[in-house]
């Protein structure tokens, strides 16, 4: 902490630094530090609530159980909502990071500078500006209504993908950047073709970044609920069907028990809580410990 | 070695080559596409289902404040007003701490503390908006009834300040969403300041100190005038993710569609209208094109926004780019 003490003016010429400017200076350093304590402040806060209120509710039980229908008496579990968030997130995964990152092999390998590309680039980034609740109504009236299909597993895992494409897109394509040109000139100079120097030598040294990039999209979908209020309707039972009937997560669970005065419902959107924030911190770490071991990229 | 004779300049290219070669970059292309063909679809799919209230309401839709769905009146100027006031809210507290994050960060802090910062930003990016919500609705807005109500008494009974901080208070208004929406925009602005306060050149800084300016004198001469286009960049994608946010905000706005200066009263947004009256609006077709309507609305202002932001900090980095 050192580097935290107020009157570090690095040279001072023989001649002492004014007070007014020791002032501002100090000023200045005690916004920047109470800034980064004030965003603590909520964070621990808010950690500690639901661990607290969380971990009282939590058991095999409460795992494991089907949801209950009527959620203002005490009982049932959150089982299905887990497997619906597992299953909605897994799904969702398996549809956007291989286009995401065959959308950034496109962008890095072939596009490069051209206009297209540019333009697809620029499209991705305001993408990711789009909010969660338009890809969800988005895939509502495109898949449910127009297309004919009925509320399911799917429906849900469409808005996610919509959600998680362009983050995989354009944190793939910073990746595929830092691979260094010569492995490429390599690679043809043996008269290997693009599509073979791209996916046996381009795709593998990227392969940890692109992981921890997409780990960061799969978290950010696994809690996210807006889009699912309108793509997966409602199920208390577990349902590994992708196609067909209703789904339910963890996200949107806690939506619907939160709203309740009653204090069952209360408990029941706490343990839920606890819960996807232990699974949205296991994707975030894995993606920093595949970031951190494999990090070669980065460092040359 | 001739096996191995690695520059065949006379081999011609086997036929499997070129079609696999051509195939995989068409495949490439195509995925690429897919960003374009998602945000077409969006944008025709939204506009086609909202229109009958677009021709029911005309430019009202979005210039009146009346929004009576069983009087089939949809005037959205109170959404689109709660949206804008939320995230003024949050931008007002969001954009300071940001921005001190990220100076301290970059510009102070050591390389250990500094990993552990950028790890308790990510931290709070990483909690889901719903538990944000949970927490807010079950918490905070306990809290924040009694804060509201004694500054209503103290600050709130002055002129002017009356206007804002006075009157009847809740715990779930306009003032409690646009807290809670800094907390969640906070990481967004501060990773992308973070980007940015990183191209200023290190010898620019060097220079500066050199000269016998303090750290906040260096970073008012030497920094400031660089990244100004980049932060105002950064602040406008937390603006965009602000009013974007629905599930949080739809929990602790208290959900009541009306134009008021008062922070301590309840009020609601694009975003969260739409979650909370979806269900409720499907058996009618004009609220539900409404509903949708408000989606549209929402897309043309977060895509503005975005687009907004993107040119400015691209052309002020080019900019910086091209100086000396």
């Amino acid at each position: 902490m050192t580097a935290v003490t107020v009157d570090d003016a690095p040279i001072s010429l023989g001649r002492s630094v004014s007070t007014a400017r020791r002032v501002r200076n100090a000023l200045a350093t005690a916004w920047m530090i109470g800034s980064i304590l004030l965003v603590l402040v909520p964070l621990v806060i808010i950690i500690v609530y639901v661990v607290s209120k969380g971990a009282g509710v939590l058991s095999t039980k409460f795992l494991t159980e089907n949801v209950a229908i009527v959620s203002r008496f005490p009982g049932g579990g959150i089982g299905p909502a887990i497997l619906g968030t597992l299953l909605l997130t897994v799904i969702a995964s398996l549809i956007a990071i291989p286009l995401g990152v065959l959308a950034a092999v496109y962008l890095n390998e072939y596009g490069a500078q051209g206009s297209l590309a540019r333009i697809i680039r620029f499209m991705a980034d305001v993408m990711t500006g789009v909010p969660s609740i338009v890809m969800g109504l988005f895939v509502a009236l495109f898949w449910l209504d127009s297309l004919h299909h009925g509320y399911s597993t799917f429906a849900g895992a469409l808005a996610l993908a919509a959600l998680m494409l362009p983050i995989v897109i354009r944190s793939s394509e910073e990746i595929l950047r830092l691979v260094p040109l010569e492995l490429r000139q390599a690679s043809d100079a043996l008269g290997a073709r693009r599509w073979f120097t791209v996916s046996r030598v381009v795709l593998p040294a990227a392969l940890p970044g692109i992981v921890s990039g997409a780990m960061l999209a799969v978290a950010r979908a696994a809690g996210e609920t807006a889009p699912l209020l309108f793509t997966i309707g409602l199920t208390y039972k577990r349902n590994t069907q992708i196609f067909r009937g209703g789904q339910t997560a963890l996200s949107r669970l806690i939506w619907d028990n939160a709203q309740q005065p009653y204090s069952a419902a209360r408990d029941r959107a706490w343990g839920a809580a606890l819960t996807l924030i232990a699974i949205v911190l296991v994707f975030t770490v894995v993606s920093r410990v595949v970031s951190a071991r494999f990090s070669t990229l980065r460092r040359a | 070695m001739a096996a191995l004779a690695p520059v065949e300049t006379g081999r011609r290219a086997r036929p499997f080559d070129l079609w696999s070669d051509r195939a995989f970059r068409a495949v490439a292309l195509g995925a690429g596409f897919a960003v374009l063909v998602i945000l077409g679809l969006i944008a025709f799919y939204t506009t086609k289902e909202a229109w009958p209230v677009f021709r029911h309401e005309g430019i009202g839709f979005v210039a009146t404040d009346n929004w009576d769905p069983s009087n089939n009146h949809f005037g959205a100027l109170s959404l689109v007003y709660g949206t804008v006031m939320s995230s003024a809210i949050a931008l007002v507290i969001a954009v300071p701490t940001s921005i001190g994050i990220a100076l301290f960060t970059n510009e102070v802090a050591s390389e250990r503390l500094r990993a552990s910062i950028v790890y308790v930003v990510d931290l709070l990016a990483a909690v889901p908006s719903i538990v944000y919500g949970l927490w807010g609705l079950a918490v905070f807005v306990l809290w924040a009834n009694s804060w509201y109500g004694s500054i209503a008494r103290t600050i709130g009974t002055l002129p002017v300040l009356d206007r804002v901080f006075g009157g009847p208070a809740t715990g779930a208004s306009i003032m409690t969403a646009g807290i809670i929406l800094s907390v969640m925009i906070t990481p967004i602005i501060t990773s992308l300041s973070r980007e940015v306060l990183a191209t200023v050149p290190q010898e620019d800084k060097n220079a500066a100190l050199a000269m016998g300016a303090t750290r906040w004198e260096m970073l008012r001469v030497a920094v400031f005038p660089r990244v100004r286009g980049g932060l105002v960049g950064a602040v406008m994608l937390g603006l965009g993710r602000a009013m974007g946010e629905t599930i949080a905000v739809a929990l602790l706005i208290g959900s009541s569609q009306q134009i008021t200066l008062h922070l301590f009263q309840p009020g609601d947004t694009l975003a969260a209208a739409i979650a909370h009256d979806w269900s409720e609006g499907q058996g009618y077709p004009l609220w539900r094109a409404a509903l949708i309507g408000l989606g549209v609305v929402l897309f043309v202002l977060t895509i503005a926004i975005n687009m907004a932001a993107r040119a400015i900090a691209s052309r002020s980095m080019r900019l910086e780019a091209g100086a000396p």
